[in-house]
């Protein structure tokens, strides 16, 4: 039976197994992105959260994905579910480029333009909504894709403590040494990673244009 | 009438301020829009960027803060709209001091312009055009009205301009939204920081131009910081002359020109150089 034939004759598990995936992904990134860019601008606030903000997020993405997921097995709400604590660790492992460009971006911003800004009497928080978080949004949507693009091969490993997602043919096709079932899994998962990074840079591009 | 520095003056100096007074007496009728009054600012390691400065801005006139770079006329400026807080002394808007200002109150209500970086480039003309009446919450048939009415104002159609964004504009073309932008909630008063400095020689003269007729209509308390000696001649009622961080005297373009002061000779040195090179010019020509 040759590779196409094989999808065919799975597509509908396919189909499942990348929805699944697409899910954990998507909401993982929306809890990165919802923490992530709020903890990039108390860092760009307070002086003496940065380094803790940043250190701890560089500190999570060190873990390997496979011991992160390990960690949190013992967490009592989050070990309720396969899927939920594999959102959790994903979510973790995205923080570090959002929270990193978040930061990046913000400080990044021309002083002048800031200084414009207080000149012209605007409040710290008009300065932070209107200037600052739209000079500093591609920097931060960069951040968005390059994790967004881990995640999704991240996600494969989900599959190691039930989570499914298309991981679960991975390691099924490891175990039967059967290639097929590893691409079954791999080839959507790599097509699904270049179609996010594809997209979100689309979204760049267009926010990039005028500065 | 006039205050006295507390350190020994040199004799250009002391004329000037008495002649100051004089004027001040034979016409009582100028109101002081912006005082110094013995303001000294330090940096964070504690070197003085100005040392007791004490100066007046009347209302309606364009006062130039000429200076070498470093010479602490942006300071100056900064100091007045309370982007920096000065460690000594007091600075007087509006017969009230800027520490006991709202500083958000007091920036709406000064227009603030500087050179080239000073447009939102994420925004339109228009949006930036009407970035403090919208924090001032007009209602938005009021703000495109005042929009339109300053494009025009500052020389650009409003159907052409308004929708463009800063990298859509030539240099000329930024400084005037830049003008604009700072006149938008029609402030008494106008810190300009070089803000023709970064452009061509030709479209500098002509906004130059512009600038100095518009402000004869408007009638605007003007603080201009430069170190063009030929713009300082042309737009300024009087020149104020900073040197590392001390004002050197401040002069009508008329005594600047006859002025002994040996920083004031460097500047109307340049200014007669240039006279004898038009001469030199005119002779060829002939």
């Amino acid at each position: 039976m040759n590779l196409l034939q094989f999808f065919a004759a799975h597509s509908a598990e396919i189909m499942r197994s990348a929805l699944e995936h697409i899910r954990m992904v998507g909401i993982a990134m929306l809890l990165a992105t919802a923490a992530g860019i709020p903890l990039g601008i108390l860092a760009t606030r307070w002086r003496g959260l940065r380094a803790p903000v940043l250190g701890i997020s560089n500190i999570i993405q060190t873990i390997p994905s496979l011991a992160l997921f390990g960690f949190l097995l013992p967490v009592p709400w989050l070990a309720d579910r396969a899927s939920r604590l594999a959102i959790t660790a994903l979510a973790l492992y995205s923080l570090l480029p959002i929270v990193r460009n978040t930061y990046a971006g913000i400080t990044g911003v021309d002083p002048a333009v800031r200084e414009v800004g207080k000149g012209m009497g605007m409040t710290d928080r008009q300065l932070l909504f209107r200037v600052e978080l739209p000079l500093a949004m591609s920097t931060i949507l960069a951040g968005i894709r390059v994790a967004t693009v881990i995640a999704v091969g991240v996600a494969t490993i989900a599959a190691a403590i039930g989570a499914g997602g298309l991981g679960e043919f991975v390691f099924r096709g490891v175990a039967m040494v059967d290639n097929q079932f590893i691409l079954a899994g791999a080839i959507p998962a790599a097509l699904l990673a270049l179609a996010a990074d594809f997209s979100l840079g689309l979204v760049q591009k267009s926010l990039q244009r005028h500065n | 009438m006039t205050r006295f520095p507390a350190d020994p003056m040199t004799r250009s100096q002391a004329w000037v301020l008495c002649s100051n007074a004089l004027h001040c007496m034979t016409t009582p009728d100028r109101n002081i829009a912006i005082e110094f009054l013995d303001v000294t600012y330090r940096t964070a390691d504690g070197r003085p960027l100005i040392s007791n400065l004490n100066l007046r801005v009347f209302t309606g006139e364009t006062l130039v803060l000429l200076g070498r770079s470093g010479s602490g006329k942006t300071t100056t400026l900064k100091l007045i709209n309370r982007l920096l807080v000065c460690h000594e002394g007091q600075v007087i808007v509006e017969s009230k001091s800027t520490a006991a200002w709202d500083p958000i109150r007091l920036r709406r209500h000064i227009g603030y312009a500087i050179q080239e970086v000073g447009l939102f480039p994420h925004i339109t003309v228009e949006r930036n055009v009407a970035l403090v009446p919208q924090l001032e919450g007009w209602e938005p048939g009021k703000i495109q009205s005042r929009v339109e009415e300053l494009l025009t104002l500052v020389g650009l159609s409003p159907p052409e301009f308004r929708h463009r964004y800063p990298h859509q504009l030539s240099g000329g073309q930024r400084q005037r939204v830049g003008l604009g932008r700072a006149l938008a909630a029609d402030p008494p008063i106008l810190l300009m920081d070089e803000p023709f400095g970064a452009l061509d020689p030709v479209t500098r003269a002509d906004i130059q131009r512009e600038f100095k007729s518009l402000q004869q209509r408007l009638n605007k308390t003007v603080v201009f910081v430069t170190h063009d000696v030929r713009e300082a001649m042309l737009l300024g009622t009087r020149i104020a002359v900073l040197e590392k961080g001390r004002l050197q005297g401040i002069y009508s373009p008329a005594e600047f020109l006859q002025s002994n002061d040996p920083v004031v000779s460097e500047y109307s040195g340049v200014l007669r150089s240039e006279m004898d090179f038009l001469q030199h010019l005119n002779k060829v020509i002939q």
